[in-house]
């Protein structure tokens, strides 16, 4: 399969990459890992007119601590997010997440940015970034915003990039040390995006649950805040009865999709699984 | 069309070349190359018959335009042996604990296993299994797949025993 033709530009510097994705209009795209983009591609689903390739630009590939942040680079790769020290110890969900994407090969390429920028709701970062609170720099012509993860997806390959703009970085407030955590996927095979799947932060305070968040991937048009579930748990030893509504608080807010992977009423109960799951391992790993 | 020049080191040899930026790396290797060791399997990433090392990284090379491997050193299947021909431990072990059948899926995962022995020199078999998840082989099973990069890395191993 051969993709239609398209310039390409390798810009150097962040400031030079909006630029010219401002020049060259919206028929122009950002080329970050272009795992989902050139599969795309070669099936003319994608023709874009332009590719500015995001590779030459050393400032989006970081991972570091700024303040009460950690900060991770729109280029880092997942493979480089299983490798990183810093974010084992500080934030392992998203080892846990990373190692769940597709292959090892996707891995060394594939970015934590254009996982979480694509819009796509098969995506695993989308759900643990909104479940971590993170937020997004969203660079343009006229400068850097920050938007929410939770505010940032709208539906399908539809989100708050502007046209111009580019996720630059995401910044993660630290999760409490002790925290507890758990990304769980069901998928059919290796590399599938998941029949359903739930991340889980939860801290605890006596054997009680103190704050939990939740989201949910691959069961509606974008990724899911599972707000009311975590809600439900919060201040609960999660014992089954409180489990079981939380479980039916999540279930009762996905609207998933028809496919190879299931019936939507399947996807939902997978979903639901998925969320006990990830409570009962979180609390498990919390100290 | 519009050409882009590209220089990139390939098994080792400084190659120039002038390429549209809609090719692909496997097609540039197979067709301008002529390096026909990387196979076209599924075309859609999943396969991993295309694998290649790309700057100490396995890479799905259907899934690359050649203009993104600009300055980058690459090896493919045909630059795993010695200059002398002298065999891979890797290509030693596909052929001594029979890791491969009609052959099609065994330059990739060579080339893969290569970045994994790199990575992990003593990889334990669930280590193995997860290294090669990206590649699919419809006849073996995986079984002698994995015995045959055991074999490799014993076989490192001892050789860097003996160089001690």
């Amino acid at each position: 399969m051969i993709p239609g033709t398209f310039s390409y530009h390798r810009p150097k510097s962040v400031q030079e990459a909006v630029s010219l994705l401002g020049q060259l209009g919206e028929d122009a795209r950002p080329l970050a890992g272009g795992h989902s983009l050139i599969p795309m591609m070669k099936l003319r689903l994608a023709v874009p007119s332009d590719l500015v390739d995001l590779a030459g630009i050393a400032d989006l590939r970081r991972i570091s601590q700024e303040g009460g942040d950690i900060v991770i680079g729109a280029m880092t790769t997942q493979h480089e997010v299983i490798a990183s020290d810093l974010l084992g110890e500080k934030i392992p969900i998203l080892r846990e997440t990373a190692l769940l994407i597709a292959d090892p090969q996707v891995r060394y390429v594939g970015t934590i940015g254009g996982n979480a920028a694509n819009g796509d709701p098969g995506n695993d970062m989308p759900a643990v970034m909104m479940a971590l609170g993170a937020s997004y720099d969203l660079t343009g012509g006229s400068g850097t915003r920050s938007v929410a993860a939770r505010e940032f997806y709208r539906g399908i390959y539809d989100t708050a990039l502007g046209a111009g703009e580019m996720l630059t970085a995401i910044r993660i407030p630290m999760p409490a040390s002790g925290h507890g955590f758990a990304y769980e996927k069901l998928k059919r095979k290796v590399g599938d995006y998941a029949t359903a799947a739930a991340a889980v932060i939860l801290t605890l305070s006596g054997g009680k649950v103190a704050t939990c968040a939740s989201g949910l991937t691959n069961v509606a048009d974008r990724p899911l805040f599972a707000e009311e579930a975590a809600a439900i748990v919060t201040g609960s030893t999660l014992d089954d009865a409180t489990v079981e509504k939380a479980v039916a608080a999540a279930e009762a807010i996905t609207s998933p999709a028809s496919d190879r992977r299931g019936t939507p009423q399947y996807r939902t109960k997978v979903a639901g699984v998925m969320v006990a799951r990830a409570l009962a391992r979180a609390k498990s790993r919390a100290a | 069309m519009a050409q882009t020049q590209i220089s990139l080191t390939v098994n080792g040899k400084a190659v120039e070349a002038s390429v549209e930026p809609r090719m692909l790396l496997i097609h540039f290797l197979r067709d301008k190359l002529r390096l026909t060791g990387p196979h076209i399997g599924c075309d859609t990433t999943h396969c991993g018959a295309c694998t290649v090392d790309l700057d100490g990284k396995s890479v799905k090379s259907c899934t690359v335009f050649a203009v993104q491997a600009d300055s980058a050193e690459i090896t493919t299947i045909e630059g795993i042996a010695a200059p002398d021909g002298a065999l891979h431990a890797l290509q030693e072990g596909f052929r001594e604990m029979h890791g491969l059948q009609c052959g099609f899926c065994t330059p990739g995962m060579i080339t893969r296993a290569y970045r994994l022995l790199q990575e992990n020199p003593n990889p334990s078999e669930a280590e193995i299994r997860a290294g090669i998840s990206g590649n699919l082989c419809r006849c073996t099973g995986y079984q002698n797949i994995v015995k045959a990069i055991q074999y490799a890395a014993d076989k490192m191993a001892g050789v860097q025993e003996a160089a001690q």
